[in-house]
C-alpha cells in the first residue's frame, strides 16, 4: 500500500508540473461556461433585415419603423427592386427581406386587406424559420393594434407554465453538457494518452518491474486524472452557481456522487484504450473518433435524440455520455431525488464494471 | 587535414539558466584528428556545453569558436562543418535504413549520383543488406547506433560530436563503434565524445574531465593517471568527483 | 530547394507509414459528415405530449386529434390528472403536458371564453418554447374553426387583415442537411491543417529528432515549409473526400463553382497551418499539442457561427468572432454550397483569409527556433 502512494504521488508531481498542461485542464471548463454563458444563445437577436419598400405610404412607415426599433432586427439596408434581394442574399448581407406591396396603407384601408411578402435565407433553415417566425408576430402586433385589440367572441385562452426554467434559460441545458464532455476528455483521452506514452517511451517496463501488481501501476496513472476531473466538476459547479446564476435545485452530495461514477466510467474508458494500443497518437484517435465525438453526437446536449434516424437512436444508449448528461439535469435542473435517476446509475454502473473488468483483462494478457 | 590546426577553440564560455551555471567558464582547445574525450557524472554540464557548440544552444558569456567559426553570429556556418549523434536516438524509426540515410545525406547536400554510392557502400561497411530496406525502428539498439553514427559522417564533417553513443549496448558492440571512431579519426574527421564509461576514456587521446560545470582536469590519459597517482582513469574520476556538490 | 524536396519526400514516406494519420485523413471526414448531419437535425418536431382531459367532450376530442395529425406532436399518454402525468416529465417521458379544464365546450360556448393550460419541460429552453408555441398555434387554429361555424364570415370583414406570404430561398424545405455539411468540411478542414500538423511537428520534438535536424544547415524556411505542404495537401484531400461523401451521402453538390471552393480552402488552410505550427511552437508533447488544439477547436467552433448565428453575441463576442478564421471560412463554404456565391461576391472575406495566413505564419516563423535561447 506504501508503495502504491508514493507511485500516485509520483504522478501527481507529473501531472502538476506540466503548467502548461494544467492551465488548459482548468482553463477549458472555465472558456466553455463563460462562452455558453455569455456569448452563445439560442436566441436570435440583432437579425440582419433589409426591407424593399414599393408602398412608402403611411402603414409601410410605420412597419418598417417597428423594425427599426425591435431588438430582435437591425435593417441593414434599403432596397429599390427585386432584383437586389439575390445580391443581398449572396452577398450574406441580410437574413430577412420584408417585401412591403405598392398601396400598401391603401388596401388595409379599403379593402381590409394588405399582403407583405417575407423572404427568408434559408441556407441556415435554423434561423430562417426563428427570423421568419419573429418578422410575423411584429406584423401581427401591429394588426392586433389595428383592430384595437377587440376582444373577439368565442376564445380559447392558453396559459403556458414553463416547467423548471420559466425564463427558458439555455444555462440549464448547456452546464450539464459541459460537464459531461469536459470529463469525457480528461478521464478518457489524457489517462490513455498518458499511459501509452509511457509505453511509447519505454518507461512503462521500468514501472512493471517494480514489487507492484501492474494493475495498481495503471490505476496510480489514472488518479491524478481523476482528482483533476473532480476538481473541474467542482469549479463548472460553482461558477454555474455563481457566475451564471443556476441553482442547484438537487441534493448536491447525490450529484457529486454520480460524477464520481461517470468519472470513474471515463477512466475505465481511458484504462481500456491504453490497453490495447501502443501509440499516443492512435490512443488520441481512437479518443477523439471513438469516445469525443460520439459524446458530442449522442448526449443529447448538441443535437437532439429523439429527431435522429432510429439506428442513431439505439447506438445512443451504449453511449455513457447519454446517461450522466440525463442524470446532471435530473438532479440538477429538475431537483428529482435517486428513484428517478436509479436506472441511468445502474447502467452507467454497469458500463463501469464491464469496460474495467475488460480493460483489467487486456492488460493480463498483454503482460503476462 | 593537417595536424596541429586548432578546430575547436573555448575561452570561458558560460551557460547559465536562471540562477543555475550549467557550464562554468570552461577554456580548451581541440585539435585536427584529435579524438577528444568529454566525461564527467550526469548533470556535470557536458551535454549542454556540447550542444552549445553545436549551435543548438546559446552561450550566456564567454568566446567559443567551431571549425572557425564563432558560436554567437556563425552557428548556421558551423552546422556545414559537423556531425552530431545525440544522447537520444535520432534516426527517423518510421523510415528505413536506406531512406534514413538518403535523406540525412540530402540534407548536407551531398549530390544524389554519390549519396547512392555512399549509400551503397556504408550499407556494405555495416553488413546491412537484408537490412537495409527495414524500418530503424525494428532494429536492435546496437546496430541503430552504428548507422547513426555512420549517417552523421556521411557528408565529411571537420569534426563530429557524439554525445554518450554507447549508452545501453553490450561490450562487444561498444567495443566494435570504437573500432569505427578510430577508422574515422584516421580518416581525418575529429571526434569529440562525451561518456560516463571510464575504459572508453582510456580509447581517448586526450580527456577533459568535468565537475560542476567547470574542467577540474585536462591531459592524455596517461598524463592524467600519473598526475593524480593511479593506475586506472576511474580512479582519476573518483578522486575528482567526490568533490562535486551536484550528481544526479 | 533541393532540400525542400528531400524533405517533402521524407514526410510523405513516414505520413503514408503512418496508419493513424491516414485512418485520421479518411475516417474523420466519412464520420463526421455522416453521423453529424443526421443527427443536427433542429427541427423541432416528435414533442411528446401528455394530454390530461377532464371534459371529455366533443370539442375536447377534436383538439387532441388535431394535435394529433400536425406531425409535431407524439401524443404518449393520457393522464388522469396534472399531478400523475407531472412524474412523466421528470422521468423524460413528455416535453409537454396539455390540460383540458372540465366543461371546457360548456365554458367556450356559453361564456364565449375558456381556458387551456400548457406545462412545457423547458430544461432545454428552445424546445419548450418553440414547442408550446406550435401547439398554442394549433390551439389558435382550432379556436378559429369553432368560430367560424358560430359566426358568418361578414363579421370578420370588418377586421383588417394583414396576410403575411413568406418564402424560403435557397432551401425552402428547410433541410439541415444542406446547412450543415458545409459547415462540417469547414471544421474538417481547420482540424486537418491545425491539429494534425501541431502534431506532426511535436511528435519530431517527442522523438528528439528534430534535435537531429537542428544541428543541419537546413534552413529554417525549409524545415517549416517541409512540415507544412503535406499538411496543406492532406488538408485539401480531406476536403475533396468531404464533397464526395457529400454528394454520394447526401446529393450535395455546391451550387456555386468548385473553383470558388478549392480557391478559399487553399488560402484558409494556409492560415490554419500558421495556427497549428503555431501551437507546435508552445508545446513539447503530443499530450500538451492535443491539449492546445482542443482548447482552441472548441472555441473555433463554438465562435464560428457553426450552430447559433454570430450576430446573435454580444458584441465582445462578436469582436471574438471577427478574428476567428473558422468562422469566415464557414460562412464562405456555406455560400457557395447553398447559395451559389462566386468569387466576386465573397472578395472582402478572401483579403481578411489572406491577411490571417500572414499574421498567423509569421506568428509561428517568429517564435519558431532551431536554437533555444
Amino acid at each position: 500500500m506504501k508503495v502504491f502512494f508514493s507511485f500516485i504521488k509520483k504522478e501527481f508531481w507529473h501531472v502538476l508540473r506540466d503548467k502548461r498542461s494544467m492551465i488548459i485542464l482548468v482553463g477549458l471548463p472555465i472558456m466553455m461556461i463563460l462562452l455558453y454563458g455569455f456569448a452563445l444563445s439560442n436566441e436570435v437577436k440583432n437579425s440582419t433585415v433589409a426591407i424593399l419598400d414599393n408602398a412608402q405610404d403611411e402603414a409601410s412607415h410605420l412597419l418598417t419603423d417597428r423594425f427599426e426599433h425591435s431588438q430582435y432586427f437591425s435593417v441593414v439596408q434599403y432596397l429599390h427592386n427585386e432584383k437586389e434581394i439575390e445580391e443581398v442574399f449572396e452577398k450574406g448581407k441580410a437574413r430577412l427581406v420584408v417585401i412591403f406591396p405598392q398601396n400598401f396603407s391603401d388596401g388595409l384601408a379599403h379593402s381590409r386587406a394588405g399582403q407583405v411578402r417575407l423572404i427568408g435565407d434559408a441556407s441556415d433553415p435554423n434561423t430562417a424559420n426563428i427570423v421568419i417566425n419573429y418578422a410575423s408576430a411584429i406584423i401581427r402586433d401591429y394588426q392586433a393594434e389595428l383592430i384595437d385589440n377587440q376582444a373577439l367572441p368565442y376564445s380559447i385562452k392558453v396559459e403556458t407554465r414553463m416547467l423548471y426554467n420559466p425564463q427558458l434559460l439555455s444555462t440549464f441545458n448547456f452546464v450539464p453538457g459541459v460537464m459531461t464532455l469536459i470529463l469525457m476528455l480528461l478521464g478518457a483521452m489524457m489517462t490513455s494518452v498518458s499511459i501509452v506514452k509511457e509505453k511509447e517511451n519505454g518507461t512503462m517496463e521500468i514501472l512493471l518491474v517494480s514489487p507492484m501488481r501492474p494493475i495498481f501501476v495503471v490505476i496510480s496513472k489514472a488518479i491524478p486524472y481523476m482528482v483533476l476531473c473532480f476538481v473541474d466538476v467542482l469549479i463548472i459547479l460553482v461558477m454555474a452557481y455563481t457566475v451564471l446564476d443556476m441553482p442547484m435545485r438537487g441534493n448536491l452530495a447525490l450529484l457529486l456522487a454520480e460524477s464520481l461514477l461517470f468519472i470513474l466510467t471515463t477512466l475505465s474508458l481511458g484504462l481500456l484504450i491504453s490497453a490495447v494500443v501502443n501509440s499516443q497518437q492512435v490512443a488520441m484517435f481512437i479518443s477523439l473518433v471513438g469516445l469525443l465525438m460520439p459524446s458530442l453526437i449522442f448526449s443529447g446536449f448538441m443535437f437532439p435524440i429523439e429527431n435522429m434516424p432510429l439506428p442513431m437512436q439505439i447506438i445512443s444508449n451504449i453511449v455513457p455520455t447519454k446517461w450522466y448528461y440525463s442524470i446532471v439535469k435530473s438532479i440538477m435542473v429538475k431537483g428529482l431525488d435517486f428513484s428517478y435517476v436509479y436506472k441511468q446509475t445502474a447502467i452507467l454502473a454497469g458500463m463501469t464494471l464491464f469496460f474495467m473488468a475488460l480493460a483489467i483483462k487486456k492488460f493480463k494478457v498483454r503482460l503476462e | 587535414m593537417q595536424n596541429n590546426n586548432i578546430v575547436i577553440e573555448t575561452h570561458e564560455l558560460t551557460r547559465r539558466f536562471g540562477d543555475f551555471t550549467a557550464v562554468d567558464a570552461i577554456t580548451f582547445k581541440v585539435s585536427a584528428g584529435e579524438i577528444f574525450g568529454f566525461l564527467g557524472a550526469n548533470g556535470a554540464g557536458k551535454t549542454t556545453a556540447m550542444r552549445i557548440l553545436c549551435g543548438l544552444l546559446s552561450p550566456t558569456s564567454g568566446k567559443a569558436r567551431v571549425a572557425g567559426y564563432d558560436v554567437y553570429t556563425e552557428s548556421e556556418l558551423i552546422k556545414k562543418q559537423i556531425g552530431y549523434m545525440s544522447q537520444k536516438f535520432s534516426l527517423y524509426e518510421n523510415l528505413t535504413v536506406k531512406e534514413n540515410i538518403q535523406f540525412f545525406g540530402g540534407i548536407y547536400g551531398i549530390e544524389r549520383r554519390e549519396l547512392k554510392e555512399k549509400t551503397a557502400e556504408l550499407i556494405d561497411r555495416l553488413g546491412l543488406h537484408n537490412e537495409s530496406n527495414k524500418l530503424v525502428g525494428s532494429l536492435p539498439l546496437g546496430w541503430k547506433q552504428k548507422i547513426s553514427f555512420s549517417t552523421a559522417i556521411l557528408h565529411r564533417p571537420q569534426i563530429v560530436f557524439l554525445d554518450e553513443p554507447t549508452g545501453g549496448v553490450d561490450p562487444i558492440t561498444r567495443r566494435q563503434f570504437w573500432d569505427m571512431i578510430y577508422e574515422t579519426a584516421d580518416s581525418g574527421i575529429t571526434i569529440f565524445v562525451t561518456t560516463h564509461y571510464m575504459d572508453e576514456a582510456e580509447y581517448c587521446n586526450r580527456v577533459s574531465i568535468m565537475v560542476d560545470g567547470a574542467i577540474a582536469a585536462l591531459d592524455t590519459p596517461a598524463g592524467l593517471k600519473n598526475t593524480f597517482n593511479t593506475n586506472s582513469m576511474d580512479g582519476v574520476f573518483l578522486q575528482l568527483a567526490r568533490g562535486a556538490k551536484r550528481s544526479e | 530547394m533541393n532540400n525542400l524536396l528531400i524533405l517533402l519526400q521524407k514526410e510523405f514516406r513516414q505520413i503514408f507509414r503512418n496508419p493513424t494519420i491516414l485512418r485520421m485523413i479518411l475516417a474523420m471526414p466519412i464520420i463526421q459528415l455522416i453521423l453529424i448531419p443526421f443527427a443536427a437535425d433542429y427541427e423541432i418536431k416528435n414533442i411528446s405530449v401528455s394530454v390530461v382531459d377532464l371534459d371529455h367532450s366533443d370539442y375536447s376530442r377534436r383538439l387532441v386529434e388535431k394535435m394529433a395529425a400536425t406531425g409535431y406532436f407524439k401524443l404518449v399518454e393520457y393522464g388522469s390528472s396534472y399531478q400523475n402525468t407531472l412524474q412523466t416529465v421528470g422521468k423524460g417521458e413528455t416535453d409537454i403536458i396539455m390540460t383540458i379544464p372540465a366543461d371546457f365546450e360548456k365554458n367556450l360556448i356559453r361564456e364565449n371564453t375558456a381556458s387551456i393550460h400548457l406545462a412545457a419541460d423547458a430544461v432545454n429552453g428552445v424546445r419548450a418554447g418553440l414547442g408550446s408555441g406550435y401547439a398554442a398555434q394549433i390551439i389558435a387554429d382550432f379556436n378559429r374553426e369553432i368560430r367560424s361555424e358560430w359566426l358568418t364570415l361578414a363579421a370578420f370583414n370588418e377586421i383588417p387583415q394583414i396576410e403575411i406570404t413568406s418564402a424560403s430561398w435557397y432551401n425552402p424545405h428547410f433541410d439541415y442537411h444542406l446547412f450543415m455539411v458545409p459547415g462540417i468540411l469547414a471544421i474538417l478542414v481547420t482540424m486537418v491543417g491545425s491539429f494534425m500538423a501541431a502534431l506532426n511537428i511535436v511528435a519530431e520534438k517527442e522523438a528528439g529528432t528534430i534535435e537531429q535536424l537542428n544541428v543541419t544547415p537546413l534552413k529554417k524556411h525549409e524545415f517549416i515549409l517541409g512540415k507544412l505542404i503535406p499538411f496543406w495537401i492532406l488538408g485539401l484531400v480531406s476536403i475533396t473526400m468531404g464533397m464526395v461523401v457529400a454528394y454520394l451521402v447526401f446529393g450535395i453538390i455546391p451550387l456555386g463553382h468548385y473553383l470558388t471552393v478549392y480557391a478559399f480552402a487553399a488560402v484558409y488552410l494556409l492560415g490554419v497551418l500558421g495556427i497549428g505550427l503555431l501551437i507546435s511552437t508552445f508545446s513539447d508533447t503530443q499530450q500538451q499539442a492535443t491539449l492546445f488544439s482542443f482548447f482552441f477547436m472548441m472555441i473555433f467552433i463554438l465562435m464560428g457561427g457553426l450552430y447559433t448565428p454570430i450576430e446573435s453575441m454580444p458584441v465582445w463576442a462578436q469582436w471574438i468572432a471577427a478574428f476567428n478564421p473558422p468562422a469566415y471560412f464557414i460562412k464562405v463554404i456555406r455560400a457557395v454550397f447553398i447559395k451559389g456565391s462566386n468569387f466576386g461576391d465573397l472578395l472582402p472575406e478572401f483579403y481578411k483569409m489572406i491577411a490571417f495566413a500572414l499574421v498567423f505564419n509569421t506568428l509561428a516563423i517568429v517564435n519558431y527556433r532551431k536554437r533555444s535561447a
